[in-house]
This record gives structure tokens, C-alpha cells and sequence, in this order.
């Protein structure tokens, strides 16, 4: 799907279609009419995204500075790479990096594997209700991240939560907030929010797959497992590199969850990954360049992970 | 494909054929039609099960909320609990469900539109530079909303729009990725040729757009302003950052703000948890009624 390498946006500017007439090649159809109908977007677009991404650059650059004894007027001066030195030095914020690492690490193969095989289970030809399937599996969904965070918070917190009690009375006693399980418990939050997406996503790619191909496999003799792995895997590959990418890009989005969940226990930080770092910085440290250089470095993050994504992907095809 | 090469593997007998409108009957090797659904069951009940909770826990007071069995329904407090939510504040949550409404429904009609239109341009126009606009929207695709939210709140401050609703209504226009879907339901549904009777016809490149081809692409803008509706909805960056004042706030940090009153004081958890479930509501009734349109979002999101 993707193939241009992301770069930053910051030559994108205003759309200049404007200017270029020659392309037409019937009245109606041209540069012209183009620009009318590209205008709007490219300008919302210029506004909520070139010009706050450009803006953060330029702040990253520079740095406040208290005068004496911290009263009278702050000076702003020109720092170069200070600030993402400073940034990429502190210990909360390489932490919330390798948070974030072993997040995805976590999430991914349970989100993508646990869509996959509920998408292969609801094509299965035994599989019954479909529809009803679809409908339910979806509905997390529908379910915004703070309330999904809030209901799990719950669900974690002892006293209220009917899974610790019944793990309790198993003899188990877990504390899902406590500093080792708290990684897995949002996991799972996320988990529980993006699989019901993907497996509909997965499963009309495998409606798709032609069903004389399955036919055949069957005739051949090749079982259900069989032709899952070899025949409906394979056919769905580019759905599947698609998921990938954009769960990728939602991992550096984390912020929803994790901050929901600090206030139910001290075991999430306020820095806890990278966008509370950048939130905190800004907010509760007042430092606004520090927040612009951490929120560069996340987009430059981005960058670099969907292009390694697609460059992946395309090569998986080929 | 080496599926000749197989020897038979099917372990179990053939399952009775399913009364589907499937053509090919494929009988399971996976086991039996009962393994099948007993797994697609356990895995709807793991994304069920927490709504479940949030509707009986709605039901509870404080105290029962702490005291009774999670599934079972306390001393009937329900109302009460929604009369508590409604009447904090004055009608507060009100105020935040109808922010959330408007906020949501101003980004999925006219971002959708502005995103429709684009997309429409992408496919249907030929102009100089088309390859490098479109690779700016999939730029625009790839960021993640988060990384852009710090810095959109810095340039506000510069133009101080924060703590004002433009903070919040200029953002949720912008959609790359509905432009991107745009263009995709923009060439499955608007066919050139009409465009071009239209044309010879001696109807405007604009008339033709509102009177021919948004008709034609209108389950595409549907679900593109749907999908926009839910992002908005859900968004809890933005207004965080954004707005102070709690007249403004969208429904998802005004619960977030109970939540952290509740920590201190346990009385506004059902609060908390039945304004929850008042806020997923309208959601839900969306999906559940638009299932046709999200479905063939994500279908053509994912396809090309």
C-alpha cells in the first residue's frame, strides 16, 4: 500500500497546484478544479500538522532561561541540539523507550496472533453465527481507550474486581497493578481494545480467498490446519503487513491507557512512556522545549518504524 | 503449494455440512464444528464480559459495589446512580456528552467532507505533482496523532486558541487517512464515464462533484465520517492538553476527572462507572446500526 519512504513534512507548505495549468488535458478535469477540491484539506492539513510540526522544530532549537534567582524575565536563547541531548539523556525518558520496546514486544504477537486465529476459527466451514461473531468481537471497539482503561482498572483493582476474587478463591492471589504484572495488565487493555478490529479485517481478507483454491486443497486432502497455514496464509499476507504497520504507529500513540491507569497505582509513573514524558514536561515541568524536542524525537520514531515496516512488507511480497 | 503431496491427515469424521450459504462445504480437520465454536465463544466472552461488568457494577451503590458478587445485581440503585451522574455539577456530564456530540459530529460531516473531496480530486483530476500530494496524505497517514498533539498545543498557545472550542474543532478536520479511503471508494463507485456524460452534458467540474459523484460515493463518506465520529470521540490527547475550562470538555476527560476525584473520595466510583456506560451508549447504538458501513471501511482500508 505505502510505498513512499515517510519523511518529514516540513516542505509540504501550501498546495501550489494553483500554478501549474499546463497539466490539463480537458477542461474540468485539471490542475484547476483539482486545486479547488485539494485546498481545504491541504490547508486544514498545513495547519494541524506542517505548521505544529515545524513550530516544535524551531522550539526544540532554543531554551528558557531564568535570570539570578529565577525572577524577572525568563531569556530564550539558541541551544542547537541541547535540548534533544538533554532529552535523550534523562533516564525516565530512555526508560519509557524501553517500556514502550517491550510493550510492543508483548502486544504484538498476542494482538496480531490472537486476531489471525480467531479470523481463521470464524472461516473455519464449522464455524456457526458469524454475523453475531462479527458483531461482538467488535464491540470493545466502540469502547473509547479511557473508558476501556477505566473499566480494566477496575477489573484489576482487589475488592471490586470479580477476576481477582475468583482467582483468589483459587488460591491464587495476584496483584494486577503491582510493578511486574503492571506491563502484561496494560497489554492487555490494548489487547482487548484492537483485536475484535483486526480479526475483521483479517476475516474479509479470508472471505475474499477464492473458495476453488480451498476446493481443490480439500480434494488434494489437505485438512482444515493444513489449509489455513499453507493456502489462506499466504493469500493474506498483504491485509496482514497492513495491520502490522498501523499497530506498529499505534504502539508510539500509547498514552491513554498508562495514564488512566497511574492514577489507580503508583506503579505507572508520571513519565511512564515516552508521551507522558513529553506531557509531563510540558505541564508539570514547565520546560515547553524540552516537551517540543520529545515529541520530534516520538514523530522521528514513527518515521523510522513504518518505513522499516513497509520496507519489510514490500520485500515479504516480492 | 504442496498440498498434493499430502497424505490424508483428516483425523476426524467429517462434520455434518453447515446449513451456510457458503457454496463449498469445507468438513474439519480442526476438529469438530464444537472445538470451532466453543473457541470463537471463550473469545467473544473475553471482549464481552467487561461491558457486562460496567452494566451490573452501574447497578451498584458504593457500598455494594465493594460488597456483592461482580456479576449479580446489588440493592437496585441504577436510577439513582444516573440522577447522582446527571445532577454533579449542575448538569455537567450532560454538557460533556453534548460537547463530545458536537465535536464528533463537526469532524465526521465536514472533516469527512473536506477528506471526501480530496480523495475524490486524487482519482478523478490529472494535475502536476498528484504522486507527491498523495505521499504528503500518507505522510500525513503514518504520524501518529500523539507526536502531533504537543506541538499543535504550543502553536495554539502562540495564537492563543487554547482553552477555546477551535482548539479542538480545527485538529479533528484533518483526516489523511479518510482522504486516503476517499480516493479508494472514489474509484469504485463513481464510474469516469458518467463523469464524463456529465461533462459533455456542460455540467461544472463542482456540480458534478455534489450532484454525481458525493451521491455515488455516499456509503464511502458514511463510513468515512464514521470512522471520524469514533476517533473523535475517543480522543483524550487532544482535549487534555487543549482545554481547561470544564465547560468545554469532552465527555472522556470529564470522566477522567471524576476518576481521579474517586481515588480520594470512593463515593463518585459508581458515578465514575455508570457515566461510563452513559458515555458508550451512543456508540454502540452507532456501530451496532452502521455495521454494513464499518465493515466495508475496513475492507477497503486493508484490501489495496
Amino acid at each position: 500500500m505505502v510505498t513512499q519512504a515517510p519523511t518529514k513534512p516540513s516542505i509540504a507548505g501550501q498546495p501550489k497546484i494553483r500554478t501549474q495549468r499546463k497539466a490539463r488535458a480537458m477542461s474540468g478535469t485539471g490542475g484547476r478544479t483539482a486545486a479547488l477540491f485539494l485546498t481545504p484539506f491541504f490547508t486544514i492539513f498545513a495547519l494541524a500538522m506542517v505548521a505544529p510540526v515545524i513550530y516544535a522544530i524551531v522550539l526544540s532549537f532554543f531554551a528558557q532561561q531564568k535570570s539570578g534567582l529565577g525572577f524577572g524575565e525568563a531569556k530564550t536563547s539558541f541551544v542547537g541540539l541541547e535540548n534533544y541531548l538533554q532529552v535523550l539523556q534523562s533516564e525516565s525518558f530512555v526508560g519509557g523507550i524501553g517500556r514502550l520496546a517491550l510493550y510492543c514486544l508483548l502486544y504484538i504477537p498476542c494482538m496480531v496472533g490472537g486476531a489471525l486465529a480467531f479470523a481463521l476459527l470464524m472461516d473455519a466451514a464449522v464455524a456457526r453465527a458469524r454475523k453475531l461473531f462479527q458483531l461482538l468481537v467488535f464491540l470493545p471497539h466502540a469502547v473509547p481507550g479511557v473508558i476501556a482503561a477505566l473499566i480494566w482498572a477496575y477489573l484489576y483493582t482487589p475488592g471490586v474486581s470479580p477476576i481477582v476474587s475468583a482467582l483468589e478463591t483459587g488460591g491464587i492471589s495476584l496483584n494486577f497493578l503491582d510493578n511486574q504484572m503492571i506491563l502484561p495488565s496494560i497489554v492487555n487493555i490494548a489487547v482487548w481494545e484492537w483485536t475484535g478490529y483486526n480479526v475483521i479485517v483479517l476475516f474479509t481478507a479470508l472471505q475474499a480467498v477464492p473458495r476453488e483454491i480451498l476446493e481443490a486443497a480439500r480434494v488434494d486432502g489437505a485438512g482444515e490446519i493444513r489449509a489455513a497455514i499453507s493456502i489462506k496464509l499466504p493469500l493474506i499476507l498483504p491485509a496482514l503487513s497492513v495491520i502490522m504497520l498501523f499497530t506498529v504507529i499505534g504502539t508510539l500513540q500509547l498514552f491513554t491507557e498508562p495514564s488512566i491507569i497511574s492514577k489507580a497505582t503508583a506503579s505507572v509513573t508520571s513519565t511512564w512512556v515516552p508521551n507522558m514524558w513529553a506531557y509531563d514536561a510540558a505541564f508539570n515541568r514547565h520546560n515547553l522545549n524540552q516537551a517540543a524536542a520529545a515529541s520530534i524525537i516520538i514523530a522521528l520514531m514513527a518515521a523510522v518504524l513504518s518505513w522499516a515496516v513497509t520496507r519489510f512488507s514490500s520485500r515479504n511480497k516480492a | 503449494m504442496s498440498t498434493s503431496t499430502m497424505s490424508r491427515t483428516r483425523t476426524s469424521a467429517p462434520a455434518p455440512k453447515p446449513k451456510r450459504r457458503r457454496p463449498v462445504a469445507r468438513a474439519g480437520g480442526l476438529g469438530s464444528t464444537f472445538t470451532v465454536n466453543a473457541l470463537l465463544i471463550l473469545g467473544c466472552a473475553y471482549m464481552v464480559l467487561p461491558v457486562v461488568w460496567l452494566f451490573f457494577a452501574s447497578t451498584k451503590n458504593t457500598a455494594d459495589l465493594y460488597g456483592t458478587a461482580a456479576y449479580a445485581l446489588g440493592e437496585p440503585a441504577f436510577f439513582e446512580n444516573i440522577m447522582a451522574v446527571l445532577n454533579q455539577d449542575g448538569g455537567m456530564f450532560l454538557r460533556w456528552m453534548a460537547n463530545s456530540m458536537f465535536y464528533a459530529a463537526f469532524g465526521a460531516i465536514l472533516g469527512g467532507l473536506i477528506s471526501v473531496m480530496a480523495g475524490y480530486a486524487f482519482d478523478k483530476f490529472q494535475f502536476r505533482g498528484k504522486d507527491s500530494f498523495f505521499g504528503i496524505v500518507l505522510v500525513g497517514v503514518l504520524i501518529p496523532n500523539t507526536a502531533t498533539v504537543l506541538p499543535m498545543y504550543l502553536l495554539a498557545s502562540v495564537f492563543g486558541i487554547t482553552n477555546t472550542i477551535w482548539a479542538i474543532l480545527i485538529p479533528v478536520l484533518c483526516n489523511p487517512f479518510g482522504v486516503y479511503l476517499a480516493r479508494v471508494y472514489s474509484a469504485a463507485y463513481v464510474p469516469a464515464e458518467t463523469l464524463e456524460a456529465a461533462r459533455v452534458d456542460g455540467a461544472g467540474p463542482i456540480r458534478s462533484f455534489f450532484s454525481l459523484g458525493l451521491p455515488m460515493m455516499m456509503p464511502g463518506y458514511i463510513t468515512i465520517a464514521l470512522f471520524q465520529f469514533v476517533g473523535v470521540w475517543n480522543n483524550f490527547m487532544l482535549p487534555l492538553v487543549m482545554l481547561q475550562d470544564q465547560q468545554l470538555l469532552p465527555v472522556s476527560v470529564g470522566i477522567s476527572i471524576w476518576q481521579g476525584y474517586s481515588i480520594p473520595q470512593p463515593e463518585f466510583t459508581p458515578m465514575v462507572i455508570t457515566g461510563s456506560l452513559l458515555s458508550i451508549i451512543p456508540l454502540l447504538l452507532a456501530f451496532i446500526m452502521l455495521q454494513r458501513f464499518w465493515k466495508s471501511g475496513l475492507t477497503a482500508g486493508s484490501v489495496k
